[in-house]
């Protein structure tokens, strides 16, 4: 049966990991393709690289180091941030992304994934979304959480994937950076609306709740996290270890 | 040295480093004179059937994959690489694939139990079905990396791996030198480099 993922999120500012990482026998701890290559030695089962960069010359050594860790690390890569054209797509999958998450540059040009997934296949293209309560309801927040689209968010995930998207990255602002556990309400109520691959963001703080994840929401195919895998309180080789004690099925 | 075919289809890279770092030499070509010079064959591919067919076919490079599986080369399908070597593929109606391998490629909708996403994304393990030298180097029950939303069936004795995914998906498949992986080994960690390695033992 197919495994529950872990998938550690580096975020990249002009070609260096943001937030310094503090591991033991990494000499370079802002290097992404030092820390790509020690996640893939420990467990992670996928890796995303969002980039965070403003300028040009910052987005031209993205795509030196994506091209470098593609050359060096065997697993998939996901690729995120300014991403807003059919051209964005194919300067980072002919550097060796695998997977393409679009965000606020869907909802800037709604036309943007399906013309994505017809040329490059829906499997390419990952919707990431970032949703907050408002009203009672859940919103669509676009700019890195900042601006409140007032779009209702199981309308506009369904028809994301409607038009080709292969995947949906669930990122909850109302859980993020609390570490008190993932969105389980949220996340229920996108896994009840589509039936491609649900991948669960914001909110980890232990293994705990990793487990209450993929127990009480099992349609989540992953689970995503940044800082908690960075700073070494969540250590994935015990995360998985800790989940296959539990009877989720991952790979160890 | 392996040739990995260039037809258009799909993103080549990381397959090419993926040899490189088993110390295999490769090159990615369109060019039927220096793929029948290579000492094997890899048929990649991602994105529909219908469409890979026929870029396949506009590129003069079913051709070469006729010539090379004729050579006696080893050949290696990979995801729509392999299912193009079947007979033929239901993805959005009924069309003709390469026929180098009996079977034919049909869609999990409506064959997989409801519940379970499509298309199949992520890590699951094989399932060995008989020896093979494509999996010599890989155990039994080891994880590889699928995406995907067509399988392969009525692959008879070419079987060779399969995972499960609510019924029993063919993953690998080996018929004297043709061989076929549904799953992607450049993308599976050391599980996929044992399996290009084995790949990549076979002599023409």
């Amino acid at each position: 049966m197919i495994t529950k993922r872990i998938i550690p999120c580096l975020d990249v500012r002009d070609g260096r990991v943001v937030k310094g990482v503090n591991f033991e026998g990494l000499r370079d701890v802002n290097s992404p393709v030092a820390l790509a290559e020690y996640y893939t030695e420990n467990g992670a089962d996928e890796l995303v690289f969002y980039d965070i960069t403003a300028s040009a010359e910052g987005r031209g050594l993205f795509t030196d180091i994506l091209r470098e860790t593609a050359s060096k690390v065997f697993i998939p890569l996901t690729v995120g941030g300014g991403i807003n054209t059919l051209d964005d797509f194919d300067r980072v999958l002919k550097c060796g992304a695998d997977k393409v998450s679009v965000n606020s540059g869907a909802i800037k040009n709604p036309a943007l994934i399906g013309e994505a997934a017809k040329r490059y296949g829906d499997q390419c293209v990952v919707l990431s979304v970032d949703i907050k309560r408002v009203d009672g309801e859940f919103r669509v927040f676009a700019r890195g959480g900042r601006d409140d689209t007032g779009m209702e968010a199981l309308g506009w995930i369904e028809r994301c994937v409607d038009a080709g998207a292969g995947e949906v990255v669930v990122n909850s602002i109302d859980t993020d950076g609390v570490k008190g556990g993932f969105d389980l309400e949220m996340l229920e109520a996108v896994c009840a609306r589509v039936s491609v691959p649900v991948v669960a963001s914001g909110g980890a703080g232990c293994a705990a709740d990793f487990i209450a994840l993929f127990e009480r929401v099992p349609r989540v195919s992953a689970a995503l996290a940044a800082s908690i895998f960075h700073f070494g309180e969540v250590r994935i080789p015990e995360l998985k270890q800790t989940l296959a004690g539990n009877g989720i099925n991952v790979r160890l | 040295m392996t040739a990995i075919i260039d037809y258009g289809v799909g993103n080549l890279f990381s397959l090419k480093c993926s040899l490189a770092a088993i110390g295999e030499q490769s090159l990615v070509t369109g060019e039927k004179e220096e793929i029948l010079r290579a000492d094997r064959v890899i048929l990649p591919g991602v994105g529909a059937f219908a469409d890979a067919y026929k870029k396949l076919c506009d590129t003069g490079m079913d051709a070469a994959v006729y010539a090379a599986a004729d050579a006696g080369k080893p050949l290696l399908g990979i995801c729509l690489g392999m299912q193009l070597l079947f007979e033929r593929s239901y993805e959005y109606g009924e069309h003709r694939g390469l026929g180098l391998l009996k079977g034919e490629v049909v869609g999990m909708t409506g064959r997989v139990p409801a519940g379970l996403d499509i298309p199949q994304i992520g890590w699951n393990a094989l399932r060995k079905t008989k020896d093979s030298r494509i999996l010599a180097n890989t155990p039994e029950g080891a994880h590889v990396y699928f995406v995907h939303s067509y399988y392969a069936e009525g692959c008879g004795d070419s079987l060779a791996a399969t995972t499960e995914y609510g019924l029993e998906l063919t993953a690998a498949v080996e018929r004297d030198k043709v061989c076929g992986c549904q799953f992607h080994p450049e993308k599976s960690g050391r599980a996929g480099l044992d399996i290009l390695r084995a790949f990549c033992a076979m002599e023409g």
